[in-house]
């Protein structure tokens, strides 16, 4: 298998080296700004949060959801998460695992409580809203540097602060995006802005991030985030609550038998 | 049923124990449900009816402590039927503690526990017992007292070993009761091929690694079959004849094998069973789900599995050659509607099997399920030709709290 996986890596290597989009001083300065913004996150450890959503459709109706969130960071791979489902009740106590791959596809369970049973899910599905959100499970997935290629666009303000805005590309070819344009500030490196176009290039999401808080007097993390989607004018609101890190969490509480203790 | 007594005790001291034990606010969850299950065509016999109505109850109690070191799972099941009186039944589906620890877990009490990957027939599965008079997906099981001790190992993988005793015999519907078969199951006068019948003390271990793309589970069971041999067995001159449940003692291995390849996933259960008449016999299901996005946001998936038993015609199942042909709908939508539609189809006898089931939420709180079943083109010796006047729909309500 491994094997196979080097092969793999070189003739997507070889085959991403074609295309223009590559190794060009905006495509450096883009990757070096996205290096830089994994790196000032990086270390965490593990951490929890809580996590509420409200749904609103273009008539204004609103739905709700609540779920919980432990993460925990591996060394040379993508994170591990479990995320647990709190609210809609019908829902409660499903739980869903996710081992983020750096390259390739993320391994994923679903713990279905009714049956007991663990499920093992195609993850390919990436690009799928997340519990009908305007959030698709690649948005709120782990995001690592290897996801995307990258490309610096300029200098910018934004609210009176100081941004660069550059692009990246979706590597997968699941992926829902053809391109997202992110606005970073320059004081912390933290995403502020991600305009979303879809698979025919058209304009689909934006997403704002606010209320940043720091934790552990070195990570940042926004209290909320905003998805709205111009195509179809609905909205999510997506609001994190009691972050906690270096709760202790071990490899142990990410893996088949915890599922069925994710309350 | 005296182990099951000294374990409900053990458990009834944990919880008194624990009870003094500072911890989360631990809590009721659930859903009761009102259900209405109709048959268009008219029964096979006239002591049945077109229409019947249920009630059910399944709230579950979880509290643990400790930072989840030490658990408590309650869960009471209780359904009301219109006619049918085996169906009006209650059943504890979980009463049980758990312990974990960085390498082990232990599970003490009644609990659930479901093996197994493919869709159209769930083979290896065999820890619990079939509530069939739930329903026929035989997704609904009854509560087992067990001791579970689960080592986990890292590399080496995951394994469970089950202490089960104490045996649950399977339900079936009575003379008044739809589904059934064209005869009625005795369910008072079982058959055990072991002296202690239902107090028969089993034992189960279940092996399971995952490797990147591949996943696979060795599981072997010694103890009481959890399907029964129905056997013909006649009342008097004048009387139909009824079909006693005979539960052998059985050694069941089993095989789970599973690919993870982008959007397919590729499936297979397998068994071998000693015990029954024509011992050993194999039987099998294997075969694929397909899953992509649309743009909207629609979910699809796609999904074939071929099921096959050695036993061929003399198998006390529908699979025993037959192929099934889904398709997997997800809405991704605010309501979470789904949709599951299949057809399984005999590949000797030419019988077909329909299923559908659709859900979604109403609300924040209430689901709506339908769930279509039938049969047809079934000839006589078919394996469902009892059960071709049966097709029904099955509307259910559920509140969730």
């Amino acid at each position: 298998m491994k094997f196979l996986n080097t092969l793999l890596v070189i003739l997507l290597g070889v085959s991403a080296f074609n295309t223009p989009l590559l190794a060009g001083p905006a495509e450096d300065r883009g990757l070096e700004i996205a290096v830089e913004a994994d790196r000032r996150k990086n270390g965490f450890g593990d951490f929890t949060a809580d996590l509420l959503m409200i749904l609103r459709n273009k008539q204004g109706s609103e739905s709700t959801r609540q779920l919980r969130s432990k993460n925990l960071e591996v060394e040379g791979d993508g994170d591990k998460s479990l995320t647990i489902f709190d609210r809609p009740q019908d829902v409660k106590g499903t739980a869903l695992l996710t081992f983020t791959h750096k390259t390739g596809s993320d391994d994923q369970w679903l713990y279905l409580p009714a049956l007991k049973r663990v499920k093992r899910i195609a993850s390919n599905n990436k690009s799928g809203p997340f519990m009908g959100s305007e959030f698709a499970y690649e948005d709120i997935s782990s995001q690592e540097v290897e996801k995307y290629t990258y490309k610096y666009l300029r200098d910018e303000k934004l609210d009176g602060e100081d941004m660069y805005v550059f692009e990246r590309y979706p590597v997968d070819k699941k992926s829902g995006y053809t391109r997202q344009v992110v606005w970073m500030d320059k004081n912390e490196y933290r995403e502020r802005k991600i305009v979303y176009y879809d698979r025919k290039n058209s304009l689909l999401k934006t997403l704002t991030f606010s209320g940043y808080e720091k934790y552990l007097d070195k990570f940042w993390k926004a209290k909320n985030m905003n998805m709205v989607n111009h195509q179809t004018g609905k909205s999510t609101t997506l609001t994190w609550n009691n972050y906690r890190f270096g709760t202790g969490l071990k490899t142990r509480d990410f893996d088949r038998s915890s599922l069925k203790r994710a309350r | 049923m005296k182990p099951v007594v000294y374990i409900l005790q053990a458990v009834l001291l944990c919880v008194t124990l624990l009870a003094g034990k500072p911890g989360v606010a631990g809590g009721w969850s659930g859903n009761i449900s009102t259900e209405w299950l109709a048959f268009p065509k008219d029964a096979l016999s006239s002591a049945q009816h077109k229409s019947y109505l249920s009630f059910a109850l399944d709230p579950e109690y979880y509290n643990e402590w400790d930072g989840g070191k030490i658990s408590l799972t309650i869960e009471p099941f209780l359904r009301r039927a219109q006619y049918n009186a085996n169906r009006t039944h209650s059943d504890i589906r979980e009463l049980n503690i758990g312990i974990t620890s960085e390498y082990w877990e232990l599970t003490a009490g009644i609990s659930k526990v479901y093996w197994g990957i493919t869709e159209s027939e769930h083979l290896v599965d065999i820890v619990n017992q079939t509530d069939l008079v739930e329903n026929l997906d035989t997704e609904d099981k009854l509560g087992q007292p067990m001791l579970d001790l689960t080592l986990v190992g890292g590399d080496l993988g995951t394994l469970d070993l089950f202490v089960l005793p104490g045996f649950r015999e399977r339900t079936f519907a009575d003379v008044d009761g739809r589904p059934r078969g064209g005869l009625v199951v005795d369910r008072a006068n079982p058959v055990y091929d072991n002296n202690s019948e239902d107090r028969h003390i089993d034992f189960a271990a279940r092996w399971y690694q995952y490797l990147g793309n591949w996943e696979l589970g060795l599981s072997h069971f010694h103890g009481t079959s959890r399907a029964p041999e129905l056997v013909l067995t006649p009342t008097g001159p004048f009387t139909a004849p009824v079909l006693t449940p005979v539960y052998h003692q059985i050694d069941q291995t089993g095989l789970e094998l599973q690919g993870i390849f982008g959007a397919w996933l590729w499936k297979l259960e397998a068994i071998r069973n000693v015990g029954f008449a024509n011992s050993p016999y194999f039987a099998a299901v294997g075969g694929f789900e397909y899953t992509f996005v649309l743009e909207s946001g629609l979910e699809l998936g796609a999904l074939m599995e071929y099921a096959w038993d050695e036993r061929d015609d003399a198998a006390s199942t529908q699979f025993q050659n037959d192929m099934l042909f889904g398709t997997r709908l997800t809405f991704n939508d605010v309501q979470s509607t789904q949709v599951l539609a299949g057809v399984i189809v005999d590949l000797e006898g030419g019988g077909r099997s329909y299923n559908l089931e659709a859900e979604r939420r109403l609300g924040e709180s209430w689901k709506l399920s339908l769930e279509a079943r039938g049969v047809f083109n079934v000839n006589p010796g078919d394996f469902l030709y009892s059960s071709r006047r049966d097709n029904s729909f099955r509307l259910t309500l559920a509140k969730y709290f």
